[in-house]
């Protein structure tokens, strides 16, 4: 039986840029920050959730062969990298902040049927999504009440 | 070879089993594959015995004995003379890079695929992937 997904990885350039975006700016702190002899690992986690670590991983052997690197990257700046997606408790609050610290967003926060929602990007090109979700639980509207 | 390179392989058995002289055994190998049989075995015994040195807490005279090394003595020498150090030191050496950074947070199977090292002879120079 599985029990957790304990690190999810997503691919920076930068790892110093990509420390002061998501910690620095986002509000992530750091798990671990260890040098390894052949690499930086670097993880950062939501406060209060610990046991569920996102790597900070830049494209580049042995992570990744070193033919493969320049794909890898042209992936991630094109947008098409896999990512996540946060919630918050105060998505305008949080976008604000976020715009006044040169954040770029590719979606304002929106309110939907399931929360209020917005896209933004980090500085390599992933895109990620942030929903402050509506009280659970959620009923997605019927045909007939959205037109209503 | 390389499915039995623990049994008590000769070159004289090598040679029948192919049809073949010792002598054009050996030379036949030699200019297929780059090295001699003898070498070839060696190399595939000793490659063994790396990997279970860095993967496992097993004994040194055990992982000797299942690689296909009949004396701990000759093991030792014949690894030294290849790797220039000792089957402790190799292990040593090689153990302390990943279970540092294991100690320091990092995931066991990265640290242990990624933390090794890279230029060892006669390995694949391709690391594992994530």
């Amino acid at each position: 039986m599985l029990t957790a997904i304990t690190h999810n990885f997503i691919w920076v350039f930068d790892q110093d840029e990509a420390l002061d975006f998501y910690v620095g700016k986002l509000g992530f702190e750091v798990h671990t920050d260890a040098q390894m002899e052949v690499m930086r690992w670097l993880t950062v986690n939501v406060p209060g959730e610990p046991d569920r670590e996102l790597s900070l991983l830049v494209p580049q052997p042995p992570a990744v062969d070193a033919d493969s690197v320049d794909e890898v990257r042209d992936f991630v700046a094109r947008g098409l990298a896999a990512t996540f997606i946060v919630s918050t408790d105060d998505c305008r609050g949080d976008y604000e902040r976020l715009v006044a610290q040169g954040v770029e967003f590719t979606e304002e926060p929106t309110e939907r049927f399931y929360g209020i929602d917005c896209g933004l990007r980090d500085p390599f090109g992933n895109h990620i999504r942030m929903t402050e979700p509506a009280p659970q639980p959620i009923e997605p509207p019927s045909p007939s009440s959205a037109a209503s | 070879m390389d499915r039995c390179y623990a049994d008590a392989l000769d070159i004289e058995w090598l040679a029948r089993s192919v049809n073949l002289s010792r002598a054009h055994f050996i030379r036949s190998f030699r200019e297929t594959f780059g090295e001699t049989p003898h070498r070839y075995l060696q190399r595939r015994r000793l490659e063994r015995a790396m990997a279970l040195l860095r993967e496992t807490d097993r004994q040194v005279t055990e992982i000797c004995l299942d690689v296909g090394f009949t004396s701990l003595g000759s093991f030792s020498r014949t690894f030294r003379e290849v790797l220039g150090e000792s089957p402790r030191e190799y292990r040593e050496r090689t153990q302390a890079a990943p279970r540092a950074a294991i100690r320091a947070g990092v995931p066991g199977c990265i640290a242990m695929a990624w933390d090794r090292p890279s230029s060892t002879f006669g390995e694949d120079k391709r690391r594992t992937r994530l």
